[in-house]
């Protein structure tokens, strides 16, 4: 508590900022993640966690502890490069792999497939946790 | 003055961190597939590991970062043999 008093309020704004920017846009792609209805979506919503929200924070927390040392602190850029350079490969790999899963059930889950029956309920936006074969399917 | 201003955003992202990380143990928990299960798993790892950078600059010290990259590094690790499994049925070929 003695070190964030020593802050000069023009530091402690744009670090208050940051801070409340990147929990808010964290809090924003978990609600993403609980909310939305297909697994394609629900693919989408983490990148704003490991976007701008991981970018605020480290930003933030090297701005706090370049001023609390008295000097360069951008070790935490080290965790920014890498969640930047991780996030896409882990979320293409898994993408990749539930389209194969889903092709290798029948595909009634998977954003625009061609359908082989033209019924008109099984639309593009309908989860995989409301399809016919919920249950069987559960691994 | 601005130990108030910090003090609050720092208690306000501490406990919208947590909130998410309840969030995703819900679709953890949910499911209703094993992708969504990995998908909410790695989002956790994220806002765990963010959760761990905001309480280390609340508490002034800087151990709280090497918990944060062993966890940012074993999440990627974690996400990766996962979904190669889930797409090939091994980890390892």
């Amino acid at each position: 508590m003695t070190a964030l008093a020593d802050v000069p309020l023009a530091l402690a704004i744009p670090i208050a900022a940051l801070v409340v920017l990147g929990s808010t846009l964290t809090l924003i792609g978990a609600t993403g993640v609980l909310r939305l209805q297909s697994f394609y979506d629900r693919l989408h919503a983490p990148t704003l966690a490991t976007s701008w929200g991981t970018g605020a924070i480290i930003i933030a927390s090297a701005l706090l502890f370049t001023f609390i040392d008295g000097r360069a602190v951008v070790h935490e850029f080290v965790i920014g490069a890498f969640i930047v350079l991780t996030t896409p490969v882990t979320l293409m790999m898994l993408g990749r792999a539930a389209l194969e899963r889903d092709r290798a059930e029948g595909g009634k889950a998977m954003p625009e497939m061609p359908e082989p029956d033209p019924s008109p309920d099984h639309g593009p936006d309908r989860g995989p946790d409301r399809g016919p074969n919920h249950g069987r399917s559960e691994t | 003055m601005s130990a108030t201003i910090l003090i609050i955003a720092l208690a306000y992202a501490q406990v919208a961190l947590a909130l998410a990380g309840v969030l995703l143990g819900l679709r953890i928990l949910w499911g209703p597939r094993a992708q969504d299960r990995v998908l909410a798993l790695d989002a956790l790892y994220v806002a765990i590991m963010l959760l761990l950078l905001v309480t280390g600059m609340r508490l002034g010290t800087a151990f709280f970062f090497e918990a944060a990259t062993v966890i940012a590094i074993m999440g990627f690790v974690t996400s990766v043999a996962l979904a190669k499994f889930l797409s090939r049925g091994e980890v390892i070929e």
